[in-house]
């Protein structure tokens, strides 16, 4: 295995909605400012990979006029999957261990507020049985928690301090979108929104970007002095179907797990994709992680979920605070799909 | 398709072959900083371009940044209303949501002092004139009608210049 590593990470400010710029308006300071935080000139990249979907904007190929962004001239060798950009450094962690690939660029975004996310989410699920019905990801996020609540796997008071926790962490989070000091037992006292989940229990919709750099090997430790390799790195998939999953647990993760290497070590912190406050309780349980682990430093994606790019960020932040040296060993996950369907898993350390 | 072998117990049941699940998505176009610019101008009879600080092409309508060197665009260029047909179609082909009447001309025009060519209609004068390096001119809906889109331009027309050399336009066939 080649080494691979996170040498820079850079984000938007996340929004409801930036109306005022449109894809590649949004996503090019980003990768401006990935490219400056690696110390690298744009001719030093010898691979592209990007994530996103064209349904959130409702603008077909909008992934290629991003291309604009990155200046693909002389021609450059790149790649796209319509999926979290996760996924896309996962390609990109891939093409690396191939050897002719030294410097790569990931990048995704998400721009939600052209269009009705709960609807459009619809249009992942299976086309026959769930798709006509447009059951939306709130309420299948709900039937989840009912699930998890009834197993006993989670109670509503840590769904309520999931997100205490989170948008306490979200204060020293500049692009995060909800932040603020709250009581779980305030919170609890709140209406449902899609029974049993209340409002604060749901991810915000935002509009934002992320990039990151990786690098391999010794480029990686000439350009950055604290590289967060990536020590394992796995993603599994459950079934499309909602009706044959046990939705009280997360079987892909704790596989992804497994076979990144999770346990072989003490974790020091983890960034936890789980757009739902009942989803991290289940995630924690998956990746078996004890209290003593800081899960989302940055509030997760409970203070701010670009679609597409939330899991990239998670890398990202995690990635960072091995780079600054607040942690050692850090556990970063992505997730895709209606209820923690697909999840990757990446285990980040610094030397 | 292969016939299906049901049990028993379903034999004589009717098969669901296919079905139809509508299904509609509606979006709020966002243009962005440069496309609005470019909008808006259109909406006062003017068509502006941005040039890259790199390379120096003019791009129109402007979308922020150069797709050849990846950086910003914001330089502003004020374009001429004529320009050169690059290439062009002519339309026989009915299709949902046609207003043109058949035979028409869809082209490819290079306004002048830009560097990509815009697509539009040509009209006032036969299709089977219309060829590569016509000089042309936009012909604007009236003052009262203008807007911040591309139909403020009726059609283009020829403007009765000699046709362009083919070096003035060989980068953008
Ligand atoms: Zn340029």
């Amino acid at each position: 295995m080649r080494d691979v590593a996170i040498i820079s990470f850079a984000q938007t400010q996340h929004r409801r909605a930036v109306r005022e710029l449109n894809e590649v308006e949004m996503l090019m300071p980003v990768l401006v400012d990935v490219v400056a935080k690696a110390g690298i000139t744009k001719d030093r990249i010898d691979f592209v990979c990007s994530g996103s979907a064209d349904y959130l904007a409702g603008m077909a190929f909008s992934f290629v006029m991003t291309l604009d962004g990155v200046g693909p001239w002389p021609p450059i060798s790149e790649s796209h999957v319509d999926m979290d950009g996760a996924w896309a450094l996962y390609e990109a962690w891939v093409k690396m261990q191939m050897g002719d690939v030294d410097v790569a660029l990931v990048y995704s975004y998400g721009k939600s507020s052209p269009g009705n996310l709960r609807r459009v989410l619809t249009r992942q699920l299976d086309p026959y049985y769930l798709a006509p019905m447009w059951p939306d990801p709130v309420s299948l996020a709900a039937l989840q928690a009912r699930a998890a609540l009834d197993a006993g796997v989670v109670t509503e008071t840590e769904m309520a301090e999931v997100v205490a926790a989170s948008r306490r962490a979200a204060l020293s989070n500049p692009s995060a979108q909800l932040r603020g000091e709250v009581e779980a037992s305030s919170l609890l006292s709140e209406e449902y929104f899609v029974a049993p989940l209340r409002r604060h229990d749901c991810p915000p919709i935002s509009d934002g970007a992320a990039a990151v750099i990786l690098a391999a090997d010794d480029v990686a430790r000439q350009l950055c002095e604290r590289p967060a390799w990536i020590r394992g790195i796995d993603h599994r998939i459950e079934p499309h179907s909602l009706g044959v999953r046990d939705l009280t647990r997360s079987v892909s993760t704790e596989q992804a797990a497994t076979h990144a290497g999770v346990d072989k070590d003490k974790i020091d912190l983890a960034e936890l994709h789980a757009p739902f406050s009942h989803q991290e309780v289940i995630l924690r349980r998956a990746l078996g992680l004890g209290d003593e682990v800081a899960v989302n430093p940055s509030g997760g994606a409970l203070a701010a979920n670009p679609i597409m790019a939330a899991g990239l960020i998670r890398l990202g932040e995690a990635a960072t605070r091995i780079t600054c040296g607040a942690a050692d060993r850090a556990v970063a996950h992505a997730t895709s799909g209606p209820c923690l369907q697909q999840n990757l898993v990446c285990v980040l350390e610094g030397e | 398709m292969p016939e299906l072998i049901l049990p028993a117990r379903l034999q004589g049941i009717e098969q669901v072959r296919s079905f139809r699940a509508p299904a509609r998505l509606d979006y709020q176009f966002t243009a962005g900083l440069a496309t609005t610019r470019f909008l808006r101008a259109v909406a006062e009879k003017r068509l502006v371009g941005q040039r890259c600080p790199k390379c120096q092409k003019v791009y129109v309508p402007p979308r922020g940044a150069c797709p050849t060197d990846g950086v910003p665009t914001e330089e502003e260029v004020e374009l001429a209303h004529s320009g050169t047909v690059t290439t062009f179609c002519v339309v026989n082909v009915q299709f949902y949501g046609q207003v043109m009447e058949l035979p028409y001309v869809s082209a490819l025009i290079l306004l002048d002092g830009s560097d990509i060519p815009i697509m539009h209609l040509i009209q006032e004068v036969p299709y089977d004139q219309v060829h590569m390096g016509m000089r042309v001119e936009a012909v604007w809906v009236p003052d009262d009608e203008l807007g911040p889109t591309l139909e403020s331009i009726k059609y283009f027309r020829p403007n009765g210049e000699p046709d362009a050399d083919w070096e003035t336009y060989k980068d953008n066939v």
